[in-house]
């Protein structure tokens, strides 16, 4: 290892960065284009759900409870004559589902007997009527508080359930979802830096040109690894920041726990770049594969939409060779928990190996030879 | 005029099914994505870890806990005895839950109190977090309906009866794999066609092929039909997979999925080939199919719905190919629809489709010169 030599090659590889500003925009324009458009696209809050409304017979009592929707912020209720319309209003995706309260449904509150409430949804998207089925739950519950408050009576629920939430009281998903995000960029960025550097210099010829000269192949892998981890730790922090001040998701860890934890996983990414880079020798080939174990499984298999429990077993044994999942857990708690020692140690463990195992098996392979 | 443009289809075919390598990334990984991502890509939860710090000796606790037990949706991870004891769960995701019960909750319940639950979650995924409480409150209300049958509490005035359309028992994965459809053929049609031209332009073989008889217009076109076949196929097989492997009911009709997936792919197609005319080398080409790609998966309603969108972002989703192939196969396997009802999809597509092709015959000849 020579120093002297390394300088020049970063140096040369710094001015090509320089050259071609498309390097530049992969870690500073990207990771903000995309934060943008993420933070601002990406959301499983429901607000204002069109949800059609049918009273065969309206009295007071159906009164109150349509009053109970109308005045959810999770609800946008239309009133329909019959429900042969509110079905129709479905089907043309004008509304979500069904709120239907029976002629009898005075009567029967009135005498004392339960009366049913229709609700009908759309279980197209199952998520989205999972939720809304906890709402509509929400509203029938405070329509019954409110009907034993009048009635001077206490609430004849059993079990008065209280949660407490800890880390996101306010259950906004922006705030897991942003961290989990730069997640996601960043292995993004890391292949896309590096996957097509060294693919490049061997399409082009020029590494034959660098072989014929004295630095070994550990120093040019080394030469690509520096300039581009700067950059890459740069387009990071930009996220951070953009995260914390303009989507005010709240670090409540430290800062310097974050920044550790990014360089490990950053050297990671940028060590299955170089893999990828330095085996496919083609920018064609590289470009695609980088995308397809990159971007796809850091989008689904890390944890940062799709909850990893809940995945069939050989699937969650799978996650663990996604680097993007150590990496989401981590920004998850710092962000959110504070610093959870034993999270974030394991994790970073996991990925200080995967770094080494990416990086080891690129010097492994990379010899001076052309074939 | 057909034999060049056939020449040209059988040489790209060629190009791109010559090395191994290349025919491999075409074909390999859109297979195991859709394995893994139809079976990761759920947000339904099961087994959800809780624990339980029941303070309270009485039957009524044990027979919440029972409940809880034989419910499918949980499992039980710890049982603790003091509070201090919560917190290291929750922080260490050890129990996504914790249940807690206080001293008096028999004693409450017999003496016709209502007797408090407190239910401490982690909410580190927000949306994780409020599937589990509803599946909590589920539990909760059979509980609260038999106690209050058994004990006389008097009946609640209304009682909701819920049902859903289209998917019965909610599982996500109906919703998810009829998107990987679109989500894995946009993704291919992209790669095939955004790299096509910028190959050409980096290996010099582009000016070849402008001094040969071919209009530009039979060049375009013998770029386009591979990606619209490749496409076309690799969806038919998704397709497959989902109804034979997945089992998603499929209720419409074909040949309204079918034009769907052409005017689809048409429109995906007309994209690429606009990135690779306007691209100089190909890592600019694959910059390009990624700055297109990454916010057309995401501003779709793949994952997480349009309408939770802020309203100037919804209006973004218009010009989003994939926007309307999402409603129009997941309306063809779910919803049973068929050609007339997906008219309001099939236009729009249409249109991108056009304008998306024009623009890249036009940039195709300016970009010439």
């Amino acid at each position: 290892m020579n120093l002297q030599r390394l300088r020049g090659l970063i140096r040369k590889e710094f001015i090509q960065i320089l050259r071609d500003p498309s390097a530049i925009a992969i870690a500073f324009v990207l990771p903000v284009f995309l934060l943008f458009l993420f933070g601002y696209g990406v959301s499983l809050d429901a607000r204002h759900v069109p949800i059609a409304v049918v009273v065969d017979q309206p009295t007071a009592e159906t009164s109150a409870f349509v009053g109970g929707l109308q005045h959810s912020p999770y609800f946008k209720p239309e009133i329909y004559g019959s429900l042969h319309q509110a079905r129709e209003a479905v089907m043309d995706r004008k509304a979500d589902g069904i709120v239907w309260l029976r002629a009898d449904f005075s009567r029967q509150v009135i005498q004392g007997k339960t009366a049913p409430i229709g609700v009908l949804v759309n279980g197209v998207d199952a998520n989205n009527a999972r939720i809304m089925e906890g709402y509509i739950q929400g509203v029938w519950q405070n329509w019954l508080q409110q009907r034993a408050l009048n009635a001077g009576k206490p609430l004849i629920i059993p079990i008065n359930a209280e949660p407490r939430i800890w880390f996101n009281p306010a259950l906004r998903s922006r705030d897991f979802l942003v961290p989990g995000l730069i997640a996601v960029i960043m292995t993004l960025i890391g292949a896309l830096l590096t996957a097509l550097v060294v693919a490049r210099e061997w399409e082009r010829g020029t590494m034959e040109a660098l072989m014929a000269t004295p630095v070994t192949m550990g120093e040019i892998l080394l030469g690509k690894l520096i300039p581009y981890f700067i950059m890459g730790m740069g387009g990071l922090l930009l996220s951070v920041a953009l995260a914390v001040w303009l989507f005010a998701v709240p670090l409540v860890g430290s800062f310097w726990v974050l920044l550790v934890c990014s360089a490990l996983f950053l050297l990671a990414a940028l060590g299955m770049g170089l893999l990828i880079s330095s085996a496919a020798r083609n920018q064609f080939v590289a470009g695609q594969i980088a995308i397809i174990v990159t971007f796809l499984p850091a989008f689904i298999l890390s944890g940062f939409i799709f909850d990893i429990q809940s995945m069939p077993a050989p699937i969650r044994f799978m996650t663990h060779i996604v680097a993007a999942r150590y990496f989401v857990s981590i920004l998850q708690t710092v962000f959110l928990a504070g610093d959870v020692w034993s999270i974030i140690l394991w994790n970073s463990l996991a990925l200080l190996l995967m770094a080494l195992f990416f990086l080891g098996v690129t010097w492994r392979r990379s010899r001076k030879r052309l074939d | 005029m057909l034999a060049r443009i056939w020449a040209l289809v059988i040489k790209e075919f060629l190009a791109l099914m010559r090395d191994k390598k290349s025919r491999f990334v075409l074909i390999g990984p859109p297979i195991i994505q859709l394995l893994v991502f139809g079976y990761a890509a759920t947000y339904d939860l099961n087994h959800i870890p809780y624990a339980v710090y029941n303070q309270d000796s009485g039957f009524a606790s044990r027979q919440l806990l029972g409940d809880f037990q034989g419910s499918t949706a949980f499992k039980q991870v710890a049982t603790i005895d003091n509070e201090g004891q919560i917190a290291p769960l929750i922080n260490n995701e050890k129990a996504l839950l914790v249940l807690n019960i206080g001293p008096h909750f028999t004693r409450d319940l017999l003496m016709h109190h209502p007797a408090p639950l407190q239910v401490i979650i982690n909410g580190r995924n927000s949306n994780t977090a409020t599937l589990a409480l509803n599946d909590v409150n589920t539990v909760l209300m059979h509980f609260d309906l038999r106690w209050a049958q058994e004990h006389h509490w008097g009946k609640p005035p209304a009682q909701l009866v819920v049902r859903s359309w289209f998917n019965p028992n909610l599982l996500s994965r109906w919703f998810i794999v009829p998107g990987i459809v679109a989500l894995l053929v946009l993704v291919v049609t992209l790669l095939v066609t955004g790299l096509s031209v910028a190959r050409e332009r980096e290996q010099g073989t582009f000016d070849q092929l402008l001094v040969t008889p071919m209009r530009p217009v039979e060049i375009l076109l013998g770029k386009a039909i591979p990606g619209f076949v490749i496409g076309a196929l690799e969806g038919l097989f998704i397709v497959l997979v989902a109804v034979f492997w997945f089992r998603v009911p499929f209720v419409g009709s074909i040949p309204a999925l079918a034009l769907g997936l052409a005017l689809f792919l048409l429109a995906g197609v007309g994209i690429g080939l606009m990135i690779s005319s306007l691209s100089v080398t190909q890592q600019q080409g694959l910059l390009g199919v990624f700055i297109f790609l990454v916010p057309a998966i995401i501003l779709s309603g793949f994952a997480t719905p349009i309408a939770n969108m802020p309203e100037a972002v919804q209006y973004l989703t218009y010009l989003n190919p994939m926007r309307y192939f999402l409603i129009i196969v997941r309306g063809v396997f779910l919803e049973g629809d068929n050609i007339p009802m997906l008219w309001p999809q099939y236009w729009p597509l249409a249109i991108i489709a056009l304008c998306s092709m024009a623009a890249a015959s036009w940039l195709f000849r300016h970009r010439m010169q």
